[in-house]
């Protein structure tokens, strides 16, 4: 399919020019895409136990969400959780999650619950995020609930609780160090998004 | 015409289809430098200094203990009957500036050092393929005057002649998650030696690897050489070889060397073992920090 413009006469130009034009506006018309994305989402992650508390902190997660389809992605750098403990922030890097070959941990899914023409409107919505989640190289599926509020200036905040077993995505925990280790983590996530 | 109007149609409309990879569309984060981290398990790779600190806040209590020779035979019981032991405690001023001080039981020597860490070994962000530190340490004996290997009535001894220095830069680069190798060249300034042929400043070179077994095992060797005739020559090179073990929050390093003391001055410039002969010592340090200062906590 070769666009022939030598052949063109000068006499269907205007027709042309009108036509192009007419197409140009058609995609802003049908993808008003309410895009919504944050580069200092905060995840948290605890895990308590008789032995020891672990608590580690990522202010630096990136986020999209698309409120016209649902589709929500963020990512984590490893590296960027922060811990009391120097140390401890040392093995968590090199004997567990290894993110040298790990650098990210990353969500894909997608949040029902709540509607584009909702979003728009003042109010907190219980919604659920369902998608796959990948720690350590492994994705395992993964269904949360949440909770989106949107305040009077049309900024979106969104929050969830869930846990997350660390066993399920490939990272092992020497017997020795086994109770100082809770079996399931609870994670936090708290995302404050903008309009992209 | 109506081929091009249909390309243009479906250039326009191929946004809509993309939904794949939103985070695409944030594109790349401007990550800050990344520096290479855990080189070696500890802040000795056995009795020499590896090119990590300890972090900052952080405080590490370490216990050296050195047994007696190994060919000591049975009457000895392989070397078990005898030790030597320091008892030291390094602190993080900052993640680059180190201090410690510790007490041998050899020669009652008390020592102090500090240690700078000028260039970091980059992974991502900038480059910088070594790292770099420098290491000054002083030690003191304090036995009795009358104890001191070098005592005699007849002549006037200084206070000046218990103390030694030692300094050494360290080059270092952790090639790969397994495998981490330095270079230490240094000298050792001795203020009081046994003959004027003997040099008060010893010039050295040690150079010294670690392997990595297992997540938590991993293989350490170090060998220190004199240059010539700067020594009597009842002294050796050191060299020694251990394991390093870590659990939750201890360093356990095993290890045999030909060395006794665990202070610069003895293990580098007084080693009198000779791995060829068993003069050998069975030895092992164990590390374990405790967080003394909290990272800030950033306001929510």
């Amino acid at each position: 399919m070769r666009i022939a413009c030598t052949r063109y006469k000068p006499k269907n130009m205007n027709t042309l020019k009108t036509i192009s034009l007419a197409l140009a506006l058609v995609p802003a018309m049908l993808s008003a895409q309410e895009r919504f994305a944050t580069r200092t989402g905060h995840i948290a992650f605890f895990s308590e136990t008789s032995m020891e508390n672990i608590e580690g902190n990522n202010r630096k997660v990136t986020s999209v969400f698309d409120a016209t389809t649902g589709a929500i992605e963020f990512a984590a750098l490893i590296k960027a959780f922060e811990f009391e403990k120097a140390l401890m922030q040392e093995h968590f890097n090199e004997n567990y999650m290894e993110s040298n070959t790990f650098p990210k941990a990353t969500f894909k899914g997608k949040l029902t619950g709540v509607g584009e023409d909702e979003m728009k409107k003042e109010g907190n919505y219980t919604v659920t995020v369902a998608g796959d989640l990948t720690i350590h190289g492994v994705t395992k599926p993964i269904t949360a609930k949440g909770t989106l509020t949107v305040d009077a200036a049309g900024q979106v905040k969104a929050t969830s609780e869930f846990l997350v077993n660390p066993e399920d995505h490939g990272i092992k925990i020497p017997s020795v160090v086994r109770s100082n280790i809770a079996e399931s983590i609870k994670v936090i996530v708290k995302l404050d998004y903008a309009k992209m | 015409m109506i081929r091009s109007a249909f390309v243009a149609l479906s250039l326009c409309a191929s946004p809509l289809f993309a939904q794949d990879d939103l985070l695409k569309l944030l594109g790349e984060e401007e990550t800050g430098p990344t520096y290479a981290t855990a080189s070696f398990k500890s802040t000795r790779v056995i009795n020499g200094h590896s090119l990590e600190n300890t972090a900052r806040g952080v405080l590490d209590f370490r216990i050296s203990h050195r047994f007696g020779y190994v060919n000591s035979g049975v009457d000895g019981f392989w070397g078990l009957d005898d030790a030597t032991i320091r008892l030291g405690l390094d602190y993080g001023i900052t993640d680059r500036l180190m201090i410690g001080i510790g007490r041998s039981s050899y020669q009652k020597t008390v020592d102090g050092f500090t240690k700078y860490k000028i260039l970091r070994q980059c992974t991502s962000g900038c480059s910088m393929p070594i790292t770099l530190s420098f290491l000054a340490t002083s030690s003191i004996t304090t036995l009795q005057t009358e104890q001191l290997p070098w005592y005699d009535p007849t002549r006037t001894d200084y206070f000046t002649h218990r103390m030694a220095y030692t300094f050494q830069v360290i080059l270092g680069r952790k090639f790969n998650e397994n495998l981490s190798l330095q270079l230490n060249p240094g000298v050792v300034h001795r203020n009081l030696v046994g003959r004027a042929e003997e040099a008060n400043d010893v010039i050295h070179i040690s150079a010294a690897g670690r392997f990595k077994l297992t997540k938590r095992l991993a293989l350490t060797t170090e060998y220190f050489y004199i240059l010539p005739d700067q020594i009597d020559a009842k002294y050796h090179n050191s060299f020694s070889v251990g394991v390093d073990i870590e659990t939750g929050g201890h360093v356990f390093q095993l290890q045999f060397t030909n060395s006794t003391g665990m202070f610069e001055r003895s293990f580098i410039t007084e080693t009198e073992g000779q791995w060829g002969k068993g003069d050998i010592r069975y030895g092992f340090n164990i590390s374990r920090v405790f967080t003394v200062a909290k990272p800030k906590k950033p306001k929510e």
